[in-house]
């Protein structure tokens, strides 16, 4: 399956010195396409919150990280901070899939749709893995935690109609499943 | 539920799928677990389709279910309620299976076949049309 972006854990320290000549070392884990973007989004978060910056340390690491069980379905708090047009608020989004990064992607599109928020504009706080079908606290996602789920597929256009492709068909395609 | 009156084929934990496109086309497997209103978990170890995420438009509910089937359950639990209902005896036997398995014996004919099946056709043809003139 193909992913847009991947999990990177990303380790940076200050530029060893005589006064420091073994600085602490930072760990963000981060979701990014690739190791690059990774890097660069490790020194713009670093440098909000500690006296870092590119030019003043360097990175000790950075691996992917790949998901421990990713054919196990999951349920996952994703805890947000995101800037609108007028304001920035925290939020709490939960989403149901394979993986974190699945479920990250999910926030991503999520909050293009309903907020029209840009990957540049939103900052994933914590990405849980909510272990418990107590702890899920979202009725979109409770109603998918029904032990006894059942639904049709009503009104079901096949790939067979040629839907976006055919120009012309010969009668009506069947909706009934 | 009143709202599912009518529907025969459900999304359902145990409900057996057939594969539309891709390697495993065709072939059959069964929800293993929803994730959401657009992609279940599926799994067909009877028939080599591997444990992944499909996409509802991707495969076909068929008629029938795997009943008992636990939540999330593992590929041997598959493979062993698979084989206790005996979903493939009963899907072979069905006339969607044997009219899938005529198209494609037909799609894979030699020409020396197909010349076989004109000669058979046509006399199939003449004895039906001279025993009706005949009544």
């Amino acid at each position: 399956m193909y992913n847009r972006l991947a999990e990177y854990q990303v380790v940076g320290r200050k530029l060893p010195s005589e006064k420091e000549p073994v600085p602490k070392l930072y760990r963000m884990r981060l979701f990014a396409p690739n190791d690059v973007v990774a890097k660069s989004r490790f020194w713009y978060f670093i440098k909000q919150m500690r006296k870092l910056k590119k030019a003043s340390g360097e990175i000790v690491a950075c691996d992917l990280i790949l998901e421990k069980r990713p054919l196990k379905v999951k349920n996952f708090g994703v805890w947000l901070r995101y800037d609108s047009r007028s304001g920035t608020h925290n939020m709490y989004k939960e989403y149901r899939g394979m993986s974190r990064v699945e479920a990250v992607e999910q926030m991503y599109a999520d909050m293009a749709a309903r907020h029209r928020s840009r990957f540049r504009n939103v900052h994933i706080l914590k990405v849980v893995e909510l272990e418990k079908n107590a702890d899920v606290k979202r009725p979109y996602i409770r109603q998918l935690l029904d032990p006894k789920l059942r639904f049709p597929l009503p009104s079901r256009l096949p790939k067979s109609a040629g839907a976006g492709k055919k120009v012309f068909a010969a009668n009506r395609p069947s909706t009934w499943y | 539920m009143s709202q599912n009156e009518g529907f025969k084929r459900f999304v359902e934990l145990g409900r057996v799928v057939m594969v539309n496109g891709g390697k495993d086309a065709g072939k059959l497997a069964v929800i293993v677990e929803i994730i959401d209103h657009n992609r279940a978990l599926i799994d067909g170890p009877s028939n080599g389709v591997p444990r992944q995420v499909a996409s509802y438009a991707d495969i076909t509910l068929t008629p029938y279910v795997v009943k008992g089937l636990p939540r999330s359950a593992g590929s041997k639990v598959v493979a062993k309620l698979y084989e206790k209902v005996g979903v493939q005896a009963k899907w072979e036997a069905s006339s969607w299976a044997k009219k899938l398995a005529a198209r494609k014996r037909r799609a894979e004919l030699t020409d020396f076949e197909r010349f076989q099946v004109m000669k058979l056709k046509k006399q199939r043809r003449y004895e039906v049309r001279s025993k009706s003139a005949k009544a």
